[in-house]
């Protein structure tokens, strides 16, 4: 064995109970209900009686030591030392304790962190990786959500929302950003320019040429050097080509841009959980702070705000008043590109006389 | 400060506004703290990023690292333009798999924090979209010393490639009362039987579980898994009447009506003229509304189990598709119903594993091959919670037709005598 190898404890996933509250861990599996105290503050009690304190934090996700360790600090002397993350990286402080709830939030807002994120709020923004560490990325993700949340900043601390409101940010057309009620992902429009003499050296052509969704790469001959081809007029520019063969150039400075889509929904209440439709693209993909992609989600959950009925999310609220309001209202336009042609395309259509005016 | 702080216009406009800055946290790692080692990569890296934002391109690639024994856990990042960005040229991030459900005591922070101090570059993310704590940027040498540290109490590096996935559950029986299931259980129980399946990159294409305890699905499993377990109950929804009745005495007929009674999407509810709550449970299809919306009054039943969906992904290659149930309805109470998961979960993998083209997930073959061949393929039989509506094309060949009907007629009599 060369220095420093080991061989591992495949211990896997770890036991969470050894980092638990003691009194979640008491009444694990006997919750009785919930209530909402204030934004950001959850109240839930078991069966028995006893009850648990959440206090919910947004922070920078990217964390640096030194944020890290005020946060233990503060767990540390305003809770009880018992945190956990949630799925959009948000920091919880668990608290048996009820009076510490106000000095903990005190101690989180001094700080600069922001609690909410709770019940009929904007949620914090879930975001991928961006320029800072990902290999494929046409943008940053931490940046537009530093940019965004700086916008959004009260939806998250109040609950001004019909009902819960989840962003996502995606820096690539193929991977990891999810189903958001509003999406902002990236949005190629131009096809790969292809570094021919580095084909032949780096990528597995087969398996570039299996990769694409409409067979539009070829392998081919340039300059007497084993290379690739896109038949630019069937390239649907989606970047999947990227990932295995970096010569395919599909990120651009001007023509990698940003689309927004709203109304996914992973739930199952009321209706079935939903995929996200796209309502614009064409959208500048602006370093610093991505201002016009800002102004978009601003609009549109104004408009939500103003107009959905409690409990609607944003694909209930359009499912009732229909997309030609959608577009009427957020003064968005409606142009060819949001007629899906993929497949199962049809079922997208209009099969009915079914129209309001 | 060991070199020069490169200048960063553009990300210094990151620092500006109420919410937490990410840059302003890289910068205090360059300004503040104690070793040369780790101001230098902060450095560095805010000089790539800069550049990044400058020209509006990535310049990270990737590569193959690993540590001794495994052959994934670790993302490799090279940089494309190290000669300016000497410090952060290697910048490898590794995904330690958290314990099911988030949980942290602030002493095990600190000590994972301080084990990342010595080794890399002081920047971690809890968690990444996949569930993994993101421990981001390390050379190619520390991603071995970290890890053996961490390794050392408890902790163990997440999938990377074809693989199974780190899992995701949520808080669930830990203090939600729509919980039906034991999520960190039937995580660990999963996750822990696959190991191996984690560690050496041998399937197909990634393949991914998780764990929510109802159907409000905050774990996003249906759309984000290939494999989802989700909580249920199969008897009546507890009411508690008298509950109910206050909140209508509190908020009134019409709000109840507009809020509960006419959001169920299956009319399973009325609204009696005393105010209690009609709850017609054979169409109830426990999507969680009226229960979200009135939590002190309406709680799941006692028959409690979960719904297997499979298939869901993200867009690459074929579209987007949402899991769909392969299982109804499952027991998670004693050993052997936990045995019968991971069997199940097992014939999944082996038929794709074997089934499965190259970078093809799970979903996209069932797309393929059609659903009803998959089952054949894990031996699970068809039944009609598994469709939304049937066949619409006459398309298919159907010489089979009594064998077939024979068999659900023979089914449902076995069914009646072991109910
Ligand atoms: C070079 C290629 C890729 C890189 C560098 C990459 C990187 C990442 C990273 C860092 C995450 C978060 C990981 C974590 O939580 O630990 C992630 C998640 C994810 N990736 Fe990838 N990825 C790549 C390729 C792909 C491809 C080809 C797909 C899809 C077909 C994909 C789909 C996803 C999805 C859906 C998630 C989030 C999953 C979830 O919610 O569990 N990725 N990826
Ligand atoms: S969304 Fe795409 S570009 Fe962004 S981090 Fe994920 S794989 Fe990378
Ligand atoms: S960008 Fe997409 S459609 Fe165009 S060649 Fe590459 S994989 Fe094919
Ligand atoms: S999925 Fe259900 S059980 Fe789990 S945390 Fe969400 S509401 Fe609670
Ligand atoms: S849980 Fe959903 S389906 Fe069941 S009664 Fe309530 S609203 Fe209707």
């Amino acid at each position: 064995m060369l220095e420093g190898q080991r061989t591992p404890t495949e211990s896997g996933c770890p036991d969470g109970f050894q980092y638990m509250h003691p009194l979640m861990r008491k009444n694990y599996g006997n919750w009785a209900y919930h209530e909402d105290p204030r934004p950001g503050v959850l109240k839930h009690t078991a069966r028995g009686g006893e009850a648990i304190y959440t206090v919910r934090a947004g922070t920078q996700r990217i964390l640096d030591l030194f944020t890290l360790r005020k946060l233990c600090d503060i767990g540390d002397e305003y809770a009880e030392g018992y945190v956990r993350f949630t799925i959009r990286s948000n920091i919880e402080y668990m608290v048996a304790d009820g009076s510490k709830v106000e000095p903990l939030i005190a101690a989180l807002e001094k700080e600069g962190f922001v609690v909410g994120g709770t019940r009929n709020s904007v949620a914090m923004i879930s975001h991928t990786q961006g320029w800072l560490h990902c290999d494929i990325p046409g943008t940053d993700a931490s940046g537009v959500v530093k940019s965004m949340m700086d916008e959004l900043i009260d939806e998250f601390k109040n609950w001004n929302m019909p009902n819960r409101v989840h962003i996502t940010t995606a820096c690539c057309q193929i991977n990891c950003g999810g189903q958001g009620d509003i999406a902002i992902n990236i949005q190629h429009t131009k096809p790969p320019r292809i570094n021919h003499d580095l084909v032949a050296n780096i990528c597995e052509r087969p398996s570039v040429v299996a990769r694409c969704p409409v067979a539009a790469i070829r392998p081919a001959l340039v300059n007497g050097k084993p290379s690739l081809e896109v038949d630019e007029k069937k390239c649907i520019c989606c970047g999947a080509c990227y990932p295995p063969c970096t010569p395919m150039q599909i990120n651009d400075p001007e023509h990698t841009k940003l689309a927004i889509w709203v109304g996914g929904n992973h739930s199952n209440a009321r209706g079935k959980p939903t995929f996200q439709k796209l309502v614009a693209a064409g959208i500048p993909n602006n370093p610093p702070r991505w201002p016009e992609a800002t102004a978009i989600v601003k609009k549109i959950l104004q408009t939500y705000k103003d107009n959905a009925r409690d409990w609607e999310r944003l694909n209930d609220w359009i499912e009732r008043i229909g997309w030609p309001r959608f577009f009427e209202l957020t003064e968005l336009p409606f142009t060819k590109f949001h007629v899906d042609n993929w497949r199962g395309a049809r079922r997208s259509l209009n099969a009915s006389t079914h129209i309001r005016f | 400060m060991a070199k020069k702080a490169h200048v960063t216009p553009m990300l210094d406009e990151l620092e500006n506004g109420p919410w937490p800055s990410f840059i302003s946290g890289i910068k205090r790692l360059r300004d503040e703290h104690s070793d040369d080692r780790i101001n230098g990569v902060a450095n560095s890296l805010l000089g790539q990023l800069e550049h990044s934002y400058e020209t509006r391109k990535g310049y990270w690639k990737g590569g193959t690292i690993s540590v001794y024994g495994y052959g994934s856990g670790i993302i490799p990042r090279f940089s494309e333009v190290a000669q300016a960005f000497e410090e952060s040229k290697e910048f490898h991030t590794l995904r330690v798999q958290p314990p099911a459900g988030n949980y942290y005591t602030t002493d095990i922070l600190r000590q994972l924090g301080d084990s990342w101090e010595k080794y890399g570059s002081g920047l971690v993310t809890f968690h990444g979209q996949t569930g993994n704590i993101m421990f981001i940027g390390t050379s190619s040498e520390n991603t071995q010393y970290f890890f053996n540290e961490v390794n050392e109490y408890g902790w163990d590096l997440g999938g990377a490639g074809p693989c199974v996935r780190t899992g995701m559950s949520c808080v669930g029986s830990a203090r939600c009362e729509q919980s039906c299931i034991d999520e960190m259980r039937v995580h660990r129980t999963l996750l822990n039987n696959f190991t191996d399946d984690v560690h050496r990159p041998a399937l197909p294409y990634k393949f991914k579980f998780k764990v929510s305890g109802c159907g409000n699905d905050c774990m996003n499993s249906i759309e984000r898994s290939d494999f989802a377990i989700i909580g249920t109950w199969r008897d009546d929804m507890k009411v508690d009447q008298d509950a109910f009745k206050e909140y209508v005495a509190g908020k009134g007929r019409q709000h109840t009506i507009d809020n509960i009674i006419t959001r169920c999407p299956t009319n399973a509810l009325s609204l009696n003229d005393d105010d209690s709550l009609e709850v017609d449970n054979r169409n109830c299809v426990r999507c969680m509304h009226c229960l979200n919306v009135v939590p002190k009054a309406l709680s799941p039943g006692d028959d409690k189990g979960a719904t297997i969906l499979m298939g869901g992904k993200r867009t690459l290659k074929i579209g987007d598709l949402m899991g769909t149930v392969i299982a109804p309805f499952m027991k998670l109470d004693d050993d052997d119903d936990y045995e019968a998961l991971t069997e199940l979960a097992e014939e999944v993998i082996d038929y794709w594993a074997e089934n499965g083209l190259e970078h093809e997930r799970c979903g996209e073959m069932v797309e393929r091959i059609g659903l009803v061949n998959f089952l054949e393929g894990i031996g699970v039989e068809v039944d009609p919670n598994m469709i939304a509506e049937t066949r619409s094309s006459s398309y298919v060949r159907m010489d089979d037709w009594d064998i077939e009907a024979k068999k659900w007629f023979e089914r449902k009599a076995e069914q009646k005598k072991t109910s």
